[in-house]
């Protein structure tokens, strides 16, 4: 249930993020969510692509040092109070590193939130407790 | 591991080796013929020296003993550059069959000639340091130091010659094809500078080779300062026995000492090589076991016989003998070189301390460059350090605690404060020969 999420340094100059999106574009390898963390003196793109492990090789040929981490995918009622809802469970209560909005077209009603949990296996317990339907790999990336 | 004299552990009998376990006292005697023949060699032959010893009111009969040596007058890099090209050459130039120089950073190149006989030796040497490192004659043996006027490439070749093994002539660059020739050609030792090959690690990692599914054993190398945390890393990364062969242009090229496989220590060839320690601010000389420069006088060489060159490496004689049993005395490991060393807000730094400060924090060594600068009349010290797949977190504390780390780190054996700058990868310049580590922005003063 665990999805691959591609991370990638860069420093703080201009172009990286095109030398990023084009080498993967060349390699046929779609982008579905992309964030960025600053540290001021450098940056960390996180990426869900559909060909991780493809891509994590194709960076690192472009020069790039990038490695994989385990997040989490799950749908939230895109209603009002959806995610409220969902971390008043006690999932709510696990210690989530980050998370995001996943901005995919999905079923109506649903938006796609990435976490990443510290203990990601209690976390999918957890979650499917609270009556969250986390997505597996092949509900998201299609493999 | 117990040698028993010159046969090697399968019993194979090696002529050559049987110099680095010949007894001390006859030894000694070998050392004092051939230091009163070079001296006597020198002062007849190399104005320089002529003009020194007169200055000292020396002649070639005041060497009595090996401690007389103490009295000769000392020489240094900067004499090869005053005498250029020629100068210091004791033959004439129909008996010298080979010429080598530096690559002359500083000014004008050093240039160091060889007779027949010395050519001799160096192959002698050299095999002997590939003998005592476990090189034999049924290794296929890629040699990627540079070849060319560089002494790294053309000795090494000539030593592996001399062994009987199969020698690939390929020099330093072209990195893929290095490690193609490696796997295909199912070479079993390499010799080089251990920065070239650490970058060839780097390369095989990203190709999807892994070391330990080719042939390659052990690999000699030499021509620049390695630290031992450097060592652990290469043996640990590849599986292969890393061995330390130290040389100088000056004296020989590779081959003035190498280590033998108990890995404590580099073995003098001093039948050919005499070495002494000294302190580099009196110069008087120190006993076995303190720290300090090594000052080396050849004993065999003709076309351009040393006396007493201080080579600007700083070491210490070891006063114990080697476990392998041979009677040449061992120099500690070079980690520090009185060239290197860069002084900045008071502090006298060698590159060496932050390599051993960054591998202490990482565990693995990072491709690293020192930058020094001046902002607002201020020395700074900033390190770059190249952020491999392995340091890559999805963190950015993470990522902020690696500078952290190695900032404390290198801090706390500098006692000064430095900036740590991560870098993406390839951003350091890669060498293919000698590393440099240093890059000096400061204005000269």
């Amino acid at each position: 249930m665990k999805i691959p999420q591609i991370s990638i340094f860069v420093a703080n100059r201009p172009g990286r993020l095109q030398t990023i999106c084009k080498s993967l574009a060349d390699a046929n390898i779609n982008l579905l969510s992309l964030t960025l963390a600053d540290s001021g003196e450098f940056g960390l793109v996180r990426l869900i692509v559909s060909h991780p492990e493809k891509a994590v090789t194709v960076l690192e040929s472009s020069g790039l040092a990038a490695a994989i981490t385990d997040v989490i995918a799950c749908e939230v009622d895109a209603g009002l109070g959806g995610l409220a809802k969902l971390l008043a469970t006690p999932a709510g209560q696990l210690q989530i590193d980050y998370m995001y909005a996943y901005p995919m077209q999905h079923e109506k009603n649903y938006a796609i939130m990435i976490f990443r949990f510290k203990d990601p296996d209690t976390a999918i317990d957890a979650l499917r407790k609270a009556g969250a339907k986390v997505l597996s790999r092949k509900d998201l990336l299609g493999d | 591991m117990k040698q028993t004299y010159w046969n090697d552990l399968n019993g194979n009998f090696f002529p050559e080796m049987a110099l680095d376990f010949m007894p001390a006292e006859k030894l000694r005697e070998v050392q004092l013929q051939r230091l009163q023949a070079i001296v006597k060699l020198a002062f007849d032959k190399v104005p320089l020296f002529r003009s020194r010893m007169d200055e000292k009111g020396l002649t070639p009969h005041d060497i009595k003993t090996l401690g007389d040596i103490r009295k000769l007058p000392f020489s240094m890099k900067k004499d090869l550059r005053d005498t250029y090209p020629y100068g210091l050459f004791a033959v004439d130039m129909k008996d010298v069959v080979r010429l080598h120089a530096s690559s002359g950073t500083t000014g004008k190149p050093i240039v160091v000639g060889y007779t027949q006989q010395d050519m001799d030796v160096w192959a002698e040497v050299i095999k002997r340091g590939l003998l005592a490192t476990g090189f034999r004659r049924n290794d296929i043996v890629q040699n990627c130091y540079g070849y060319g006027l560089f002494t790294g490439g053309l000795g090494v070749h000539g030593g592996l010659e001399a062994l009987g093994a199969t020698v690939i002539p390929i020099s330093g660059g072209n990195t893929e094809r290095q490690i193609m020739v490696m796997k295909d050609f199912e070479v079993t030792a390499i010799a080089g500078t251990p920065s070239y090959f650490v970058h060839i690690i780097d390369v095989a990692e990203k190709m999807g080779i892994d070391f330990k599914d080719l042939k390659i054993k052990r690999g000699l190398f030499g021509a620049e300062p390695w630290s031992d945390g450097m060592r652990q890393y290469i043996e640990e990364k590849t599986g292969i026995k890393a061995y330390d062969v130290y040389g100088l242009s000056e004296i020989i090229g590779p081959g003035v000492g190498c280590e033998c496989e108990c890995q404590n220590g580099i073995h003098i060839f001093e039948d050919h090589f005499y070495p002494e320690i000294i302190d580099p601010e009196t110069l008087e000389p120190l006993p076995d076991g303190e720290e300090g420069e090594l000052v080396i006088t050849t004993l065999s060489k003709q076309a351009m016989p040393t006396i007493r060159y201080r080579t600007r490496d700083l070491t210490t004689i070891e006063t114990t003998q080697c476990e392998c049993g041979r009677t040449i005395r061992r120099i500690r490991r070079i980690g520090r070189r009185t060239d290197d060393m860069f002084i900045i807000r008071g502090v006298n730094i060698f590159p060496s301390q932050i390599e051993t400060a960054l591998l202490r924090a990482e565990k693995a060594l990072p491709h690293y460059q020192i930058v020094l600068d001046n902002k607002g009349n201020m020395d700074t010290l900033e390190i770059k350090v190249e952020i491999s797949r392995d340091m890559v977190s999805d963190s950015i504390g993470a990522m902020e605690n690696i500078t952290k780390r190695l900032k404390h780190s290198v801090e706390q054996i500098l006692g000064i404060s430095v900036t740590i700058t991560l870098c993406e990868p390839g951003v350091i310049p890669r060498s293919e020969g000698k590393a440099k580590r240093v890059l000096d922005n400061r204005p000269k003063t």
